[in-house]
């Protein structure tokens, strides 16, 4: 007798919120049996992995600094999926604001100015506004998919900036090297504690996980998201605009990964390289789905998913554990928590469908 | 209860940190790529291993692998500062600044970057003159070629991968004028599906011997299957094309890891550039592949002894940029300074340098 899935007639409201727990109790469960596999205490390794970054000032600063860009583009996408609008090239969009903003830095390399940061940030958005109204214009013109584009744009993106990082942008006292020359302090934000690398985009992240919720909650535009998500339809016969909301979900998530981009590059990496980011426009989607598309969500899935780059790092140091695992873990919650999505719209049964059918 | 836990904590990391710095040096590595089983990270963790070897119980070791070149290289090497570490090897050259930042935080720990140019008190570097590998390659590829023409698959146009294709176009054509090199760039430092795309494309171009700055053994088993020959890179790849090998590039940093370690204990350490290549072992080449003649073999070897006893300059006058005009005089050698700023082809490669 095979199991089979019958869907629920009401799915629990308690275990939407829920699964996300049990998908990181059952990682860590998962996670205890491949350590002992790996012959190392499991004991240590959880503590390797999620105590010991978070016992110093030091280490919660890096977590907010690595959780940044995660929970900025995590609510960006959260408001494009919940509508529908699969915007998976954050990462293009984060590495054209990264580029607009640097290039501003450049262009006032050694000026002094307290509008060289808000100049920086302002193009930072705007140039990842540009490159999402690429494809918000090829989706509502054309009914182009807006996950290709989306994704494709991201090479492109990539490849925009290594050329210009390999010619005019350039450090010229650099050998040739492709990076560009280091910002100077006016173009770098100011951090929040000294001795720590915790900058003001964190709390720039902060408010736009607020600025979201509201929209979200709050507004009229909020609402054309939802219903046009959970029931494309109803938003149809209500007479909400899908291009509209195409339009609206894509600029705002282009723009805030652009802020992204701008806040990395102008925080703590303080000058453009030819690699900006190590794909968080990518893990991003993960935030978003752990933070169940919500701007709250994102945020504890933000700082979930950068505890477990931190933790990958202690533990290849202490444990000489290889950094796979990091990559394991992160697999792991994620397949736990769409498994448990699954088991909270679906319940399994055995038996012959036949009479199971007859009898629903 | 938690306030007791945290101070048993703190005296049990003190008691650590004592006891380590009476007997054991703490050394550890960040590597770019994973350390794999082939390839560069994978040549800088011998060269950790071999310090385990050499130093025993007296040492320790760790290293962080895959570390993005960005915004995490900083944290991690700060992290790695400041668990005690007595000296830190970063061995990428993305790494330069956050090495140069977390070096001013701990003036005591001792910091050594692979391939930059930024140095201070306590940050050495050193680099290898792999230049010198490519010498010997372009030698073998000249006597070997049929067809005259010879792929080179790269990476990024840095100065060191140009430096590369120049040096092993200028070996080329000092035994076989009639040669020229194409040149692809894959834009990647790793990625199999592209170097044997790449590759695919150089030998549909009539090359039939194929060489890489890049690190996946790809290049190799395509030019296996197409029946072509080929080089190895940073690590002798023979077991992945047995025939097409005609020799690899070696990169071998055991030696100098081992002698700076030593220093460290010593207390002899001092922030130094080192540019080590064929003569110091630092560079070395795998055994020659069947497909090699005995006179080749013969005369691959004596470049690779030329160059070791400083007769041989693998960039000596006189060469000619890409237009023909001469831009070193016979006699005259490029300087160290402008080979590690080098973006000029010389004569022989087609194409441009992407800008």
């Amino acid at each position: 007798m095979w199991p089979r899935l019958v869907k629920r007639q009401i799915p629990s409201r308690l275990m939407v919120y829920l699964s996300p727990v049990f998908a990181l109790l059952l990682s860590l469960l998962a996670g205890v049996v491949l350590f002992i596999i790996m012959r190392v205490s499991p004991l240590a390794a959880l503590h390797a992995f999620f105590i010991e970054p978070l016992s110093s000032i030091y280490g919660l600063a890096e977590l907010g600094v690595k959780a940044t860009p995660l929970i900025l583009i995590g609510v960006a996408l959260s408001l494009g999926f919940k509508a529908g609008v699969w915007n998976i090239g954050a990462e293009g969009q984060l590495t054209i604001g990264g580029l607009c903003g640097g290039m501003v830095a450049l262009y006032f390399y050694d000026q002094e100015g307290f509008y060289i940061i808000p100049l920086m940030l302002l193009a930072g958005v705007l140039g990842g506004i540009v490159w999402a109204a690429i494809v918000a214009f090829l989706r509502v013109r054309f009914n182009a998919n807006e996950i290709l584009t989306s994704l494709m744009l991201s090479y492109v993106a990539g490849l925009l900036l290594n050329v210009l990082m390999h010619g005019p942008l350039r450090d010229p006292d650099g050998f040739n090297f492709p990076e560009s020359r280091q910002f100077s302090d006016s173009a770098l934000l100011p951090t929040l504690f000294d001795g720590t690398r915790l900058h003001i985009g964190f709390l720039i992240a902060l408010l736009v996980v607020a600025l979201g919720w509201i929209i979200l909650s709050k507004t009229l535009m909020g609402y054309q998201i939802k219903v046009a998500g959970s029931a494309p339809a109803a938003a149809e016969h209500a007479g909400f605009s899908t291009s509209k909301i195409v339009w609206t979900t894509l600029l705002l998530g282009g723009g805030i990964a652009g802020l992204a981009g701008t806040i990395e590059v102008a925080g703590p990496i303080g000058q453009l390289l030819p690699n900006i980011s190590p794909g968080y426009g990518f893990t991003a989607i993960i935030v978003a789905y752990v933070g169940r598309l919500h701007p709250l969500g994102a945020l504890f899935a933000g700082l979930l998913l950068a505890l477990t780059y931190l933790g990958g790092e202690t533990a290849q140091i202490q444990l000489n554990l290889p950094v796979a695992v990091t990559g394991v873990f992160q697999g792991l919650l994620l397949f736990f928590l769409l498994a448990s999505d699954v088991l909270i719209h679906y319940r399994i049964r055995f038996g012959k469908p036949e009479l199971a059918v007859e009898k629903s | 209860m938690l306030k007791k836990t945290l101070l048993s904590l703190i005296l049990a990391a003190g008691v650590a940190v004592a006891g380590n710095a009476a007997a054991v040096t703490k050394v550890a590595f960040v590597y770019v790529g994973p350390i794999g089983d082939h390839g560069y990270s994978y040549q800088h963790d011998q060269g950790r291993l071999a310090v385990e070897k050499e130093f025993g119980d007296k040492v320790k070791t760790s290293y962080v692998e895959s570390v993005p070149e960005g915004a995490d290289a900083e944290r991690v090497i700060r992290q790695l500062a400041a668990s005690g570490n007595d000296i830190i090897f970063t061995t990428s050259f993305g790494f330069m600044n956050p090495t140069l930042k977390v070096a001013k935080s701990f003036p005591k720990v001792k910091f050594e970057h692979a391939t930059g140019y930024k140095r201070a008190k306590n940050v050495s570097t050193y680099s290898a003159r792999f230049y010198e590998g490519r010498t010997v390659l372009g030698t073998i590829a000249g006597k070997m070629t049929k067809s005259n023409v010879v792929g080179y698959i790269a990476s990024f146009p840095i100065p060191e991968v140009i430096r590369g294709i120049d040096a092993f176009t200028l070996a080329l054509r000092k035994v076989n004028p009639q040669a020229i090199v194409k040149v692809v760039w894959v834009n990647s430092w790793f990625d199999p599906g592209k170097e044997g795309d790449a590759a695919k494309t150089l030998i549909d171009q009539g090359a039939d011997i194929i060489t890489q700055h890049t690190d996946s053994p790809a290049p190799l088993q395509v030019a296996e299957s197409r029946g072509v020959y080929g080089f190895g890179q940073a690590s002798d790849m023979k077991s992945y094309a047995p025939k097409a090998q005609l020799t690899a590039i070696v990169d071998d940093w055991n030696y100098y890891y081992i002698e700076r370690v030593k220093a460290v204990m010593d207390g002899t350490w001092k922030s130094t550039d080192s540019w080590y290549g064929l003569k110091q072992g630092m560079v070395e080449m795998a055994p020659y592949g069947d497909a090699v003649p005995a006179d080749v073999r013969k005369l691959a070897d004596e470049v690779k002894q030329s160059i070791i006893d400083g007769k041989l300059h693998p960039f000596q006058g006189p060469i000619k940029d890409q237009k023909g005009k001469l831009v070193v005089k016979a006699g005259e050698v490029v300087s160290d300074k402008e080979l590690l700023g080098l973006n000029w082809y010389v004569e022989g490669v087609e194409g441009s340098i992407p800008k």
